[in-house]
């Protein structure tokens, strides 16, 4: 199996220009390197026999495109994903959150929502699910469809569980849930706090503002000055001495809002705003 | 500016390992000298392990070892480990970009990843290493810097600890040389 050179650059580039002018998707600033390897995935995957049947497919059907749109973008995601990030957020994070009358929380590229499910277990756990409200926004809106559905593989709960306890957790993890067949539904109480809404982190502006945001694992797909615009955006969305949180392999310390934010002391990727 | 006089690596050499990898790895860092080249480590492990790699090779050589970030320039005369359960790409600019998505081959980093889109980016001037393993990781990214006109190595099966990785990719791609560790390790040490 060669995935390579079936799309080249230069058809890449066209690709990126078709979709913004009709879709209005802005994918021009996205690391190259990943957003090649995906679109040469699908290609291969439905079987273009030529790059300008691929390109007039994507130009003419909209329903072909948001099955595209899927495709393209990595929507891989894990409850409790890094323990001991959550471990942090909820021995440190949460203690401060839970003095303010009504915590609002911002899931930025949430994708199908396990991490927002896993937010509510916790602050549930806390006793703050009451006064939280969790928006849990995508660019992808069929991701947020199975968000709201709260229906997840029951062959991973057994990963889930372990990440779980790991993080500190303390009860039986199937609590949460009821199994049907291969599928894990979700307690509905957990749903609840969760504003489910598209927003596109390259195009869409601040819309309200949070005592934490999480963004994980989807600036790696951006290119830097793209990266610096959305923290920019989170900065702009967050109070001041509001958290900022970003995936394992991601950082604040290069970009322009860098000196207004601290690194929590552990290590962890959450940042407070301190200005 | 200071920036202005980092300049990327010319040659890069990406050495790809999963079972029995680490032995062999051991045999060949301790032998490098200062080299023009960055050297890329893709291997399969554990996700905990992360800085117990970087720091096991930083006592065995004098070359710089770290984890490579996403957004960083590839410099000559460093040893990058892919980190953990992402995979690891190469961007145009000679930047590292990482993806989280779906594992290649059961893995993530997957080699053959890390391989293909180097190919495209380093040409010629890339050599591919594959290493003990049980798995069939990298045969297809070898075969992609074969097409692309780089150098491709496979330890020889007979010294593998995991002989499957290195047999299965020279029963599948042209390979250019079968070496030992001694080998391998003189290899990288008259790239120039
Ligand atoms: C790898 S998932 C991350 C999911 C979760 N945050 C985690 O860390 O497990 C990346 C998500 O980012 C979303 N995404 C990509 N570009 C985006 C953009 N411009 N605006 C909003 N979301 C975006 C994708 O649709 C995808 O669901």
């Amino acid at each position: 199996m060669l995935e390579t050179q079936m799309v080249s650059d230069g058809e890449m580039e066209l690709l990126i220009s078709d979709i913004l002018s009709i879709y209005g998707y802005d994918f021009t600033d996205y690391s190259k390197a990943s957003l090649k390897r995906r679109l040469n995935r699908i290609y291969m995957l439905d079987k273009f026999p030529s790059f300008a049947e691929f390109r007039y497919r994507i130009k003419n059907d909209a329903a072909y495109f948001s099955r595209f749109v899927e495709e393209i973008t990595v929507n891989v995601t894990e409850m409790f994903r890094d323990p001991s990030f959550y471990k942090t957020l909820k021995e440190e994070v949460l203690p401060v959150l839970a003095t303010k009358p009504l915590i609002r929380i911002w899931h930025a590229g949430c994708s199908t929502g396990e991490e927002v499910y896993s937010m509510a277990i916790m602050l549930e756990e806390a006793n703050l699910l009451q006064k939280s409200l969790l928006y849990a926004t995508d660019l992808n809106p069929s991701v947020l469809e199975r968000l709201k559905k709260g229906i997840f593989p029951l062959s991973q709960m057994k990963q889930y569980s372990e990440n779980y306890i790991l993080s500190g957790g303390r009860n039986e993890f199937s609590k949460y849930y009821r199994a049907k067949y291969d599928l894990a539904k979700f307690d509905e109480n957990l749903q609840k706090k969760m504003i489910v809404s598209t927003h596109n982190l390259v195009s869409d502006r601040s819309f309200n503002e949070f005592q934490l945001i999480l963004c994980r694992n989807v600036l790696i797909y951006f290119d830097k000055p793209l990266q610096d615009k959305a923290l920019a955006l989170f900065d702009e969305s967050l109070e001041n001495l509001g958290f900022l949180a970003l995936g394992a392999k991601e950082n604040l310390k290069f970009s322009p809002v860098a000196r207004k934010y601290k690194q929590l002391a552990n290590k962890e990727k959450i940042w407070r705003k301190t200005r | 500016m200071e920036e202005n006089k980092i300049k990327p690596a010319e040659n890069i050499v990406i050495i790809g390992g999963s079972a029995g990898s680490l032995d062999i790895i051991l045999k060949i860092v301790p032998g490098l000298q200062q080299i023009n080249a960055a050297i890329i480590m893709v291997l399969h492990r554990k996700s905990s392990s992360d800085t117990i790699l970087v720091d096991l090779l930083t006592v065995k050589t004098k070359l710089k070892v770290k984890e490579a970030e996403e957004k960083e320039m590839i410099v000559a005369g460093c040893i990058y480990i892919a980190p953990a359960d992402y995979h690891l790409l190469i961007e145009k600019d000679c930047t590292f970009s990482l993806d989280v998505s779906e594992k290649i081959n059961y893995s993530r980093p997957s080699i053959d990843v890390t391989f293909e889109s180097a190919s495209e980016v380093y040409g010629p001037h890339l050599t591919g290493i594959l290493l003990s393993g049980a798995n069939a990781d990298g045969a297809d990214g070898l075969g992609a810097i074969k097409q692309n006109n780089g150098i491709c190595i496979a330890q020889d099966p007979s010294t593998a600890e995991v002989p499957y990785m290195p047999q299965y990719a020279i029963d599948h791609v042209a390979i250019d040389h079968i070496l030992t560790a001694e080998q391998i390790k003189d290899y990288i040490n008259n790239i120039v």
